[in-house]
């Protein structure tokens, strides 16, 4: 294969795993945000001490856990095929995605949000605050670092989960890498896959942590 | 200004009951700073989450400014829109400060503010003028993290007034500081005390701040009150323990042919000159062997211990003159001051309490 063959085959790829991530990480986001804080406030102890529904919840974050992600792949088709239409391509992989990554960004919600000191829950209840108002005001700003930090591992996580996607009928860098690369025994073509899916990561960390440190700095250091 | 009847929290863990308030009856009367002290675990910290009901009590109820807030609760665990409404009006702050590292000094003071859905302009125009209240304006763009306990804890006052509460509880607000920043906090609670009359309950652990800033002090002991009343009133109470945690004296008899006795000062007496006036009258030598003065809510009390040479028998008029001067004599040695010289010369009452604690 010659690069001019190649070229167009790895932009479009890399373009699809981009579309895939982006929007898997933000239907992620707006199920696991909420679905962590729920875990915390149902929890023994917590403002809205729900056992039934903590168990519940936790059980089925913990199913979703669990489920290797290319079992879940194909158990969705149905769903997926009901949501979006068909299951093939890169718009269609968004649903398990999404699926895959909210619990487990739900249970890294859930850690982040415990690490906020309850001193400060109980400064806002003395205030008259709501628990609309302690979540919004104190549980979310409090532990913004953590969430940054918990959004950027998703990511990460869903970059692999879209090249898993390749498998089973979705589009993207894993998919070419798939058929150029492997079945085509095609070396230099997965090499450089490889390598755009290695930069991909290593720049959502470095943009993740420096977000981190930014967000962490007004914290804790004397200026 | 807050009242509390019967006020009991019993706490649950893997079936077994911990009792940490039993029957608590606390009147804080308004614009005085009362102090609650106690040892940790005596429930002054349940205590005090009872009062605006952080801690839902077992059974009792608090009356704060006329409101019964038990009665706001309701029965759910979630605080109901009254409930909330209630303490908005009483301020609080906290040992460990509790200010959100992620707001400015300013944004923390707003807090309350925005809880009570004031617009921006006004919030901040509060907010900096409560900093200035508290010495921190230069402060109001610093993150917590850049600023001194003592700082921190100016920020937490000026957060708790933001709703223009009539009461402020203080939960151990200067333990986590050192004691010239303890002194200064103290200096600003009084002083808001006085320019606000602002009515403040305290707990603490540290006879130091009764001492500095109440006029009124409950002792506690495990969950309970076992005194209270107005500070001069308790250290005017024969035998009152917490008098004497206040003003600790010790000291032992050089001998056997010797009396000691502790003379509290308190009102006008304290300005006298009565120990050399008394070595003159009646021309003894007296040993001092302890002191306590201080000066509480701008009066100078204390406590001191003094020996006089001879037995009891022989000192019964010198101490009649201490007490002609308004002094309260307490005979130290339970053996000396024996009965005989009771009736003479203490109330019937407090002669009891005192040889109650000699039996001890």
């Amino acid at each position: 294969m010659t690069w001019s063959e190649m070229q167009p085959l790895l932009s479009q790829g890399t373009l699809d795993t981009l579309y895939m991530v982006l929007w898997s990480t933000l239907v992620t986001v707006a199920g696991g945000l909420p679905l962590g804080v729920l875990l915390v406030l149902t929890d023994k102890g917590g403002l809205l001490q729900n056992t039934p529904v903590n168990k519940v919840v936790g059980v089925i974050v913990n199913i979703g856990r669990s489920l290797p992600f290319i079992i879940l792949l194909i158990a969705l088709i149905p769903f997926t095929t009901l949501v979006v239409g068909t299951f093939i391509g890169p718009t269609a992989m968004i649903v398990p995605l999404a699926v895959g990554a909210i619990p487990f960004f739900a249970r890294l919600v859930e850690t982040a949000i415990r690490e906020v000191d309850h001193g400060l829950v109980e400064a806002v209840q003395s205030m008259g605050g709501s628990i609309a108002t302690i979540v919004r005001k104190v549980l979310l700003p409090q532990a913004l670092p953590s969430l940054v930090s918990a959004v950027t591992t998703t990511v990460i996580v869903l970059v692999g989960y879209s090249a898993m996607a390749g498998a089973v009928g979705g589009e993207g860098l894993g998919s070419k890498a798939v058929t150029y690369g492997f079945q085509r025994f095609e070396t230099q073509f997965m090499l450089i896959t490889v390598v755009i899916l290695v930069g991909m990561v290593t720049a959502v960390q470095l943009v993740g942590d420096g977000a981190v440190r930014l967000l962490a700095r007004r914290g804790r250091t004397a200026s | 200004m807050i009242t509390t009847t019967g006020l009991t929290k019993v706490y649950e863990s893997r079936g077994r009951k911990v009792t940490a308030l039993d029957g608590v009856d606390l009147h804080v009367r308004e614009g005085e700073v009362f102090g609650v002290i106690g040892q940790s675990g005596a429930g002054k910290s349940s205590l005090i989450r009872c009062v605006n009901l952080l801690e839902r009590p077992t059974s009792g109820t608090v009356t704060v400014a006329g409101q019964d807030l038990t009665a706001l609760a309701g029965r759910g665990r979630r605080a109901t829109k009254e409930l909330r409404e209630a303490r908005s009006r009483v301020g609080m702050v906290f040992q460990h400060f509790n200010l959100l590292s992620s707001r400015t000094v300013e944004d923390n003071v707003e807090l309350p503010l925005e809880i009570l859905g004031i617009s921006g302009a006004e919030r901040s125009r509060k907010a900096l003028e409560l900093l200035d209240l508290v010495g921190l304006a230069d402060k109001a763009k610093a993150y917590p993290a850049q600023l001194s306990g003592g700082q921190k804890q100016r920020v937490g006052i000026a957060r708790a007034l933001a709703g223009d509460p009539k009461v402020l509880l203080s939960d151990e607000a200067t333990s986590a500081l050192d004691p010239e920043t303890t002194r200064s906090i103290l200096q600003l609670l009084r002083d808001l005390n006085q320019q606000l009359g602002l009515t403040v309950l305290l707990i603490t652990h540290e006879m130091d701040v009764v001492k500095t800033i109440c006029d009124s002090a409950a002792l506690m002991k495990k969950g309970k009150i076992i005194e209270s009343g107005t500070v001069s009133g308790l250290l005017a109470t024969p035998g009152s323990e917490l008098a004497r945690e206040l003003f600790p004296v010790d000291g032992e008899a050089s001998g056997p042919e010797s009396t000691v006795i502790d003379v509290t000062f308190h009102g006008e007496a304290a300005t006298q000159p009565v120990i050399s006036q008394l070595s003159r009258t009646y021309n003894i030598d007296i040993s001092i062997l302890g002191a306590a003065m201080d000066t509480v809510a701008g009066k100078q009390i204390g406590r001191m211990r003094i020996e006089l040479p001879g037995r009891y028998e022989d000192n019964v008029v010198p101490v009649g003159f201490l007490r002609e001067q308004g002094l309260q004599i307490d005979i130290v040695d339970p053996d000396e001051a024996a009965a005989p010289a009771e009736p003479v010369a203490l109330p019937a009452q407090g002669g009891a309490a005192l040889l109650e604690e000699g039996a001890k």
